[in-house]
């Protein structure tokens, strides 16, 4: 498998397209909207909570390149009834997979499908992309606290 | 400091790019193991060999203080950067007094905008009243203006009360000069404008624009950061008041650029930068400045830099801006015509017909812009993808980001086909269109 085939795994161009979690309600405990200056790419991601404050899912909307949306794709399916610790977690592997520059093949406990974006980390350029979707997240868990 | 041979052109109006390259020791270099194809110029070109020696030569045997040390070198350092404003001046046909030295075209609109931002608060004297800004006064720019022309104004409005105007575009990627027609009056204090946009391509009808700028008595302010590298400009005989560009997009190194005023309006507008080597005599009280250029060139200077900026306009003066300029408008225009074969290809900017240097921005359907050029990328071809810094103009075409793909004089017509063969493939393997459909 070449770098570029391995960078767009059909998984990935399969999240792009399909966008697992897409759309918010507005009634999300917290959200976050993060902005790639570069591109002009976008994400925002909602938190949804359960009355004694655990993480029920998230929803999000947003443009942006197969990159950028099959990871929030990826992250809304990781989410759903997971605890905060765990999902802190695998925000962190997750960030750590993306600076590995194709040292690390990623956590599939704590990561999932998620993995198949380890090969962003050999493109520099890209690693913002992936992570959008991810920051909006772990911004909205520090606001829904 | 002499230019060294040009080996791709005996000065005729055709260039030979294959001969051109061997100056140029990046476009022998691989990526992702397919040869180097350069396509993003509009971003920074690359340099010839000529540029670099130039600056190491200077390095080499001239480094020192210049407008301030009394020993030889100092003093042949000081001439060298001199006679580098003179050259570079002369390559757009101004005075070597009418050319001041900046980091860069946006450093050159920030001095432009806080020179008047500091008129504004009264300083300067009489010779700065025509810089005043207040509530009333207006600024004109265009939808199309890369964010340099742009912010620069916006802050320049909020800091004095001035309005903003906008001349907009038409679907085709025009200026709306029926618009700015109605848009320039009384009110007008400055109209600024690029030459070329960096996303549109098309060479902006200045003639026009500068009659109705001056007209009401308008400053016109050109941002020539895409044509002069590209085009035979003379500045003066555009009859705009100001100008700028960058000299890394012209061959030369990052860190130096120019500023062109007409003489008498650089001796009035007050300096943006204070400091060191740009004034006659300073008390505890205050100072008094120097003439233009020195006024607007306080502290150390980019010497080097300016040097081997003289030394790229050298390059294109032995190659030729006629030559250039056709060559560019050759690969520009098959460039257009491959694109425009192109199923679920949309090209921002007009389209053939219209006067443009060789450059096309594209939005290509169902696949984002940073994803294209990826897939070029992995091909070894350089291109710019984002929003170009212009978001405005993409937001006006429905596009938060194309595929960029700029041309210069060591671009092939070979190097042209291989990107919008590349875009073709890269709709196949996305999966917007089958194979064999897309071209």
């Amino acid at each position: 498998m070449s770098d570029l085939q391995n960078l767009y795994q059909q998984l990935i161009l399969d999240h792009a397209r399909e966008k697992h979690g897409y759309g918010l309600s507005g009634d999300e405990a917290a959200s976050s909207h993060q902005f790639n200056p570069t591109c002009g790419d976008e994400v925002t991601v909602g938190v949804r909570t359960t009355p004694d404050g655990r993480v029920a899912g998230i929803g999000w909307e947003g443009h942006g390149c197969s990159i950028s949306t099959a990871s929030a794709s990826l992250l809304s399916d990781l989410v759903d009834g997971v605890d905060r610790e765990r999902l802190t977690a695998s925000i962190a592997a997750f960030r750590e997979l993306m600076h590995s520059k194709g040292a690390l093949e990623g956590d599939e406990e704590l990561l999932g499908d998620a993995v198949a974006l380890a090969g962003v980390s050999k493109y520099v350029t890209r690693i913002k992309c992936a992570m959008l979707p991810w920051v909006a997240l772990e911004d909205a868990l520090r606001t829904s606290a | 400091m002499d230019a060294g041979n040009v080996v791709g052109c005996m000065r005729t109006d055709t260039l030979d790019p294959t001969a051109l390259r061997a100056d140029f020791p990046i476009l022998s270099r691989e990526v992702n193991g397919h040869p180097f194809v350069y396509l993003d110029s509009g971003a920074t070109s690359q340099k010839p060999r000529q540029v670099l020696d130039a600056e190491r030569a200077f390095a080499e045997r001239y480094t020192s203080a210049v407008h301030r040390g009394a020993h030889t070198v100092a003093g042949e350092a000081t001439e060298l950067f001199e006679d580098a404003r003179a050259r570079v001046a002369g390559f757009v046909g101004a005075q070597p007094d009418e050319l001041v030295w900046t980091s860069n075209a946006t450093e050159g609109i920030n001095l432009i905008a806080y020179g008047m931002s500091n008129a504004s608060v009264g300083r300067g004297g009489a010779a700065a009243e025509r810089f005043r800004l207040g509530p009333g006064d207006e600024l004109v720019v265009t939808e199309a203006e890369h964010h340099a022309n742009l912010i620069p104004w916006q802050e320049l409005a909020a800091r004095t009360g001035a309005t903003l105007r906008v001349i907009g575009l038409t679907d085709d990627g025009m200026l709306r000069l029926d618009q700015a027609a109605e848009l320039i009056g009384p009110r007008t204090r400055v109209v600024a404008f690029a030459h070329v946009s960096n996303v549109l391509g098309g060479i902006n009808p200045v003639a026009e624009l500068v009659a109705l700028a001056h007209e009401h008595g308008a400053l016109v302010v050109l941002d020539a950061c895409q044509s002069v590298p590209h085009l035979a400009v003379d500045l003066p005989a555009l009859d705009v008041d100001f100008a700028v560009f960058s000299g890394h997009k012209m061959l030369g190194p990052t860190g130096v650029g120019a500023l062109y005023g007409r003489a008498e309006l650089l001796n009035a507008l007050p300096p943006f930068l204070t400091g060191g080597s740009m004034i006659t005599q300073v008390t505890l009280d205050g100072a008094e400045y120097l003439p233009a250029p020195q006024r607007f060139e306080a502290g150390t200077q980019r010497v080097s830099q300016a040097v081997a900026l003289a030394a790229a306009v050298d390059y294109l003066d032995a190659v030729g801006m006629p030559a250039i300029e056709a060559h560019e408008e050759a690969l520009g225009e098959r460039l257009l015509a491959g694109l425009g074969e192109l199923d679920g290809v949309r090209i921002l900017g007009p389209g053939p017909g219209v006067s443009r240097v060789g450059l096309a921005s594209v939005v290509v359907d169902g696949i984002h812009a940073h994803d294209v050029g990826q897939f070029l990328d992995d091909r070894g071809i350089a291109v710019r993808v984002g929003h170009h810094c212009a978001q405005p103009v993409h937001r006006r075409y429905g596009a938060t980001a194309s595929t960029r793909i700029s041309t210069y004089l060591y671009n092939t017509a070979d190097e042209v086909d291989a990107a919008v063969a590349a875009i073709a493939d890269a709709r196949v393997f996305f999966g917007v269109a089958t194979e064999g459909a897309a071209r």
